[in-house]
């Protein structure tokens, strides 16, 4: 109700015409009240005029006019009540842009707002990043809560793909320098705040789309209605202006046209929510489009690190050896594969003393340990232990192959050159994944693994985690190659990435996701930013694009189904005056004419603010098949459409009856 | 007993239109997609200068309907105008201008409305060379148009939607022609006349005389129905019984104006790689004629009377044929739409305010159909959570912006039409004084009827209207052009933005338009659309009357 509340003078300032034009429903809607309430101040002067050769009630111009106006301001609210969502949001981005010092690399310092592309400044520990940009040298932690919500500091450093910075951050410990990526004003917080605001919000070409029907279908009934009166005046008695006004709103698609604007915004909004960010209004919408989805295999699919699962002693070793000497190997190894090697081994972590740590290099694809009694451990890819040990025992090959058919890695574990058996590592794939797929598959979507294995690695992941197809041993290039045929079958692709080498294939992408630990050049040719940095929530961003159409679609159903219960009460109110026949049509049995016109006006009003909660949630959205969602929906919002009107305006036509004079 | 007499009829019907379905539909999209020409359509060719395998672009395409329906008209007004100096003119003179202005447009834009006696105005000379060959060309139009429309949906990636040139001549040497020969012969085995002899002047057995007119009827007729024309050799139509002499050949005719609307959808879904689309429109097309023919049947059967019918039809006969006529677009009567009861004659009107869909005219029921389909798939596709798309092609604002138009024109024109009628009060006093021969409601819903018929180019009429006035031939001239010409240009150009598309491959995340679901949201749009376009005149009018 809070929100209704402060949401209120919104609505009254929308109410200029200047921004009303824009919405074309609701702009003939004002002129109506307009024009009602002109006649109803001039009525007490000129007198009433009859209306299909009856008299309707003193106050009926008045409630009809009145109730125009809320119907034109119910509209603004839900537009207003849309906005204030992103407005709370928006003022805390602002705090973060609150102009700071910045030092530049050259001595000099500057305000944060005037600093430009190419800009090089110095951050140190406690210090507020000037803007965006990336880190040209150094290491250190930033706490980004300010844009993501998340109070753990990230870390943030020169080369790779966690470079980006953004302004309004700050720097928690250490010092970098950050080239500046961004004009003053157009910021990545700038934008953010432009985006939540709603203020950048253009009509996205379905919306568009819509809009012109909404527009056409209002021109037939302004037709209508036009050609009303000179029909009425031979064939019958012609209507009272008031009355022809109140038919015509009931007509036109006033639900729905109150409502779309805050569909759109609100569906922004919901991205927001889920803490990303999309460039455009355009993209929300294509990702309900989307039909086949890259994901990366790494983070998304498996859990970043792959975990030892399994010892397979070769050449006559016994378990216990193997076991000992892959402990030992991995001892000094801190990756995460190596410690699971340990956890797996069991026994203490403990290191003996005067052994030497043999580090692995690119070179040497080995890691290890020299022991202190001079005995040597390693661990590495089977050529490399191989070649290092010299001879390999028979069965080793067959173990390899099983394990590597079967998507995992194997490391060869030797002990003084005598090869002692394989570690099977394996790519751990997330829990309900598989369920997930398979919604998507239900919902007409293809999921891609996007992987750097060899195809028979990729293969047994993918077939572990259900997706449809996989790219194995891929380049950025392959990435683009398989988009672009993808699209030339006339799919749209959505994918994630963070990488630089990534933003050819995000900006060829439908929808691309960057991930905000990303790199700029990534973030630039995304459509989208996700704050979280979770690969994951691709799947929830085709979900709202989705949510986002069916409530257009279902609330236009809804609103133009509404229509057939109007007529059954206006047109017999209208023409049983002259031809009392029709009163038959009267199948509500509605008090009087005038209670009957003015109970459609008023129920027309009501179904809007009793629509705003829906169409700020959005319809519910299912992973079911098109048919079933569709049938679904036609049954709430169809059929529900055509005889929710007629109880409401039944209801409230008992309420009216009780005014005096109705 | 008449329930199982009217089923028995309406299952004859389905029958014989079912049987046709698939040859015929074949078989009309076999003859515009082969790239093999006939001999005497290669000389034709050469002979305008058009290269049959060279497709054109929309708008050379529709530069080619419009150019060709204009010298259509031009040469009909001409023709009409300049009368007296033609041979078999059996000594009638010129027509009116206002005349010849309207019927010109009523035979080109395929409406064949007659605001006059075609057998006491016209001799053979107009009949034969303006108005027999305008009944096939304009047949061939329509055909025409809806053919480059399902190319919009089976090309990809095109600029193209076919040569109209081409389409018109297959439509008419490759399926009006050879059809309209084989039907002929059977309507004059039915009965039907066949002569040259003109009026016959005989001695009635009471002794008094009678003149008998006569000629070439059943080839005119056969066209009349195939080509969903509608304009007859004589005034009363199919009344008469020399156009429609007994119970047989009227369901022929019923036949015959059905067979090539209901078969296009099969061509559609030839033509489109898909059947289970084409028996989606057909069922759609089906479902609203039986319960058309149902309910009129049901209204005339329950407060009716013989008046205006045929003793040979009855009013099952009857009723079945003014659906068949009103909901086909061709305009043909075997009885009087005037003296059918108020909410039957009703049932006519709302016949042709559906668009002239169910199964519509010749080529503009399927392109009609097709264009609400769009609409319907609009809606619903949001609801799917997709941007919609039909048959992998994407509705988008341009396609939503030419569907909205085409679906604008015609009940525009009709409630225009019919307002100024009554608006303009010189006009008001020239229909009340001259046209309305019925005041009062009755005396509206003819004027309603008029222009309902005219801007849906169907071509009937509540015969109490004298529509032979300056304002009518004017006015309803006008709609009747409007009404065929600018949705065409809406079509053609929705022909070439779906063309230029690629296709949006299917999923089960798409919406499928061959379901019973699909079929019943498109039934739903269907009457929905019309109805709230039309529920206050037809309050106004039939049901005011009917309920009274």
């Amino acid at each position: 109700m809070n929100t209704f509340a402060s949401a209120l003078p919104g609505a009254f300032r929308k109410l200029d015409p200047r921004l009303m034009w824009r919405n074309p429903v609701m702009f003939l809607v004002e002129i109506g009240a307009v024009l009602t309430t002109a006649i109803a101040i001039a009525e007490p002067f000129t007198g009433r005029a009859p209306s299909g050769g009856a008299e309707l009630a003193p106050s009926f111009t008045v409630g009809i006019a009145v109730w125009l106006w809320i119907t034109v301001l119910f509209a603004n609210l839900a537009e207003s009540v849309a906005e204030g969502r992103g407005k709370a949001q928006a003022a805390s981005l602002r705090q973060t842009r609150t102009s700071t010092a910045a030092h530049l690399v050259d001595g000099r310092e500057l305000s944060s707002a005037d600093l430009t592309l190419g800009d090089e400044v110095v951050v140190v520990a406690g210090e507020v990043i000037p803007g965006d940009g990336d880190i040209i040298e150094g290491i250190a932690s930033v706490d980004e809560s300010a844009i993501t919500g998340e109070s753990a500091p990230v870390v943030r450093e020169f080369g790779g793909d966690r470079s980006a910075v953004t302004g309004g951050t700050r720097v928690l410990s250490d010092r970098i320098v950050v080239r500046i990526t961004s004009k003053p004003g157009e910021t990545f917080v700038d934008r953010m705040i432009a985006l939540v605001e709603g203020a950048s919000r253009q009509k996205t070409p379905n919306e568009i789309a819509l809009n012109i029907l909404l527009a056409s279908l209002s021109i037939v009934f302004v037709i209508v209605v036009l050609a009303l009166n000179p029909l009425s005046s031979y064939a019958g008695q012609p209507a009272s202006v008031p009355v022809l006004v109140a038919l015509l709103v009931c007509l036109i698609p006033t639900t729905i046209g109150a409502l779309l604007s805050a569909i759109g915004i609100a569906g922004m909004d919901r991205l927001v929510q889920h803490n990303v960010l999309a460039m455009s209004g355009r993209a929300v919408e294509a990702a309900g489009d989307v039909t086949t989805l890259l994901l990366d295999k790494t983070g998304t699919i498996t859990y970043g690190n792959r975990r030892a699962v399994e010892f397979v002693p070769v050449g006559g070793a016994s378990e216990t050896e193997l076991v000992d000497a892959a402990r030992l190997s991995s001892l000094g190894d801190p990756t995460p594969e190596g410690s699971s090697i340990v956890e797996l081994a069991g026994g203490s972590a403990a290191m003996t003393a005067n052994s030497t740590v043999i580090p692995f290099t690119a070179q040497t694809r080995m890691s290890g340990l020299d022991l202190a009694d001079g005995s040597q451990v390693r661990k590495g890819a089977s050529s490399m232990v191989i070649a290092w040990a010299g001879s390999a025992p028979d069965d080793l090959e067959p173990v390899i192959t099983r394990i590597s058919e079967s998507g995992g890695t194997p490391l060869v574990v030797a002990r003084d050159k005598q090869i002692l058996g394989v570690v099977h590592l394996k790519d751990i794939v997330k829990e309900g994944l598989k369920e997930r797929f398979a919604d998507l598959r239900a919902m007409g979507i293809r999921t891609v693994m996007i992987t750097g294995d060899n195809p028979l690695t990729a293969k047994a992941i993918a077939a572990e985690a259900g997706v449809d197809d996989f790219l194995a041993e891929a380049t950025p290039e392959d990435k683009i190659a398989y988009i672009r045929t993808e699209q030339e079958g006339g799919n749209l692709v959505a994918m994630t990435g963070d990488g630089t080498n990534d933003a050819p294939a995000l900006a060829q992408a439908d929808v691309g996701v960057a991930m905000n630990t990303g790199t700029s050049a990534a973030k630039e040719a995304g459509n989208m930013v996700d704050l979280d940095s979770d690969p994951t929530k691709l799947i929830d961003i085709v979900r709202i694009g989705k949510q986002l159409l069916i409530t257009r679609g279902s609330l236009t159903t809804f609103s133009i189904a509404n229509d057939v219960a109007k007529y059954f009460a206006i047109i017999p109110a209208m023409f049983a005056g002259v031809f009392p026949g029709l009163a038959v049509l009267n199948i509500m049995g509605l008090h009087s004419s005038a209670s009957a016109i003015l109970s459609a006006i008023v129920f027309n009003a009501l179904v809007i603010v009793f629509l705003i909660p829906l169409a700020l949630r959005g319809v519910k959205y299912r992973a079911v098949s098109a048919s079933s969602l569709l049938g679904r929906n036609l049954l709430i919002y169809g059929l529900g459409g055509i005889i929710a009107p007629f109880i409401g305006i039944k209801l409230i036509d008992l309420v009216v009856s009780i005014i005096p004079g109705f | 007993m008449t329930v199982l007499f009217f089923v028995l009829q309406l299952v004859t019907i389905a029958v014989v239109i079912g049987l046709l379905y698939r040859p015929l539909g074949d078989y009309l999209a076999y003859a515009f997609t082969t790239s093999k020409n006939l001999r005497v359509e290669r000389g034709f060719y050469r002979l305008i200068g058009v290269t049959p395998e060279s497709e054109q672009n929309w708008s050379a395409y529709l530069r080619g309907v419009l150019a060709f329906s204009a010298v259509g008209i031009l040469l009909l007004y001409a023709l009409q105008r300049l009368q007296q100096l033609l041979p078999f003119a059996l000594g009638f003179p010129a027509a009116s201008e206002h005349l010849s202005f309207n019927t010109a447009i009523s035979f080109v834009t395929n409406t064949n409305w007659q605001s006059y006696s075609p057998d006491l105005t016209f001799g053979y000379g107009v009949q034969l060379v303006g108005l027999t060959v305008q009944n096939f060309v304009s047949a061939a139009v329509g055909l025409a148009v809806a053919v480059a429309l399902i190319r919009g949906f089976s090309y990809r990636r095109s600029g193209t939607i076919g040569n109209f040139w081409v389409d018109l001549t297959r439509g008419v040497t490759r399926v009006l022609l050879p059809l309209s020969v084989l039907t002929a012969l059977v309507l004059v085995a039915t009965g039907v006349i066949q002569n040259f002899a003109g009026f016959t002047d005989v001695t009635t057995i009471t002794g008094g005389t009678a003149t008998i007119p006569g000629g070439p009827v059943a080839s005119q007729e056969a066209i009349k129905l195939l080509g969903t024309n509608g304009g007859g050799f004589f005034n009363v139509n199919s009344a008469h019984p020399f156009e429609n002499p007994n119970p047989v050949s009227s369901m022929l005719e019923i036949i015959l104006m059905l067979a090539i609307p209901f078969a296009l959808p099969r061509t559609f879904g030839r033509m489109v790689g898909d059947h289970r689309q084409g028996y989606a429109i057909a069922a759609v097309m089906g479902v609203l004629y039986i319960a058309s023919a149902s309910l009129m049947t049901w209204a005339e059967l329950s407060s009716g009377t013989m008046e205006g019918k045929e003793q040979r039809f009855g009013i099952i006969g009857s009723t079945l044929f003014g659906t068949t006529s009103t909901i086909t677009s061709t305009g043909a009567v075997n009885s009087m739409h005037d003296s059918f009861s108020p909410l039957a004659g009703g049932m006519a009107m709302v016949n042709m305010m559906l668009g002239e869909v169910a199964p519509g005219g010749v080529g503009s029921g399927l392109y009609g159909m097709l264009v609400v389909a769009i609409i319907a798939v609009f809606i619903a596709g949001l609801m799917v959570g997709r941007t919609p798309e039909y048959l992998g092609k994407k509705i988008g604002a341009r396609e939503i912006k030419l569907a909205s138009l085409y679906i604008l024109t015609t009940p525009t024109l009709v409630l225009l039409g019919t307002a100024l009628s009554f608006a303009i009060p010189a006009v008001r006093a020239d229909v009340e004084g001259t046209s309305i021969w019925n005041p009062g409601l009755h005396g509206f819903g003819e004027v309603l009827y008029a222009f309902t018929s005219a801007a849906n180019n169907n071509g009937s009429a509540f015969a109490g209207l004298t529509a032979n006035t300056p304002w009518f031939n004017t006015a309803l001239g006008v709609a009747m052009m409007l009404g065929r010409f600018l949705p065409i240009v809406f079509v053609l150009a929705l022909a070439g933005s779906l063309a230029a598309q690629d296709r949006v491959p299917v999923t089960t995340g798409t919406l499928p338009t061959h379901r019973p679901q699909f079929v019943g949201l498109l039934l739903g749009v269907v009457v929905i659309v019309s109805a709230l376009t039309y529920f206050p005149v037809l309050a106004l009018g039939p049901l005011a009357e009917g309920l009274q």
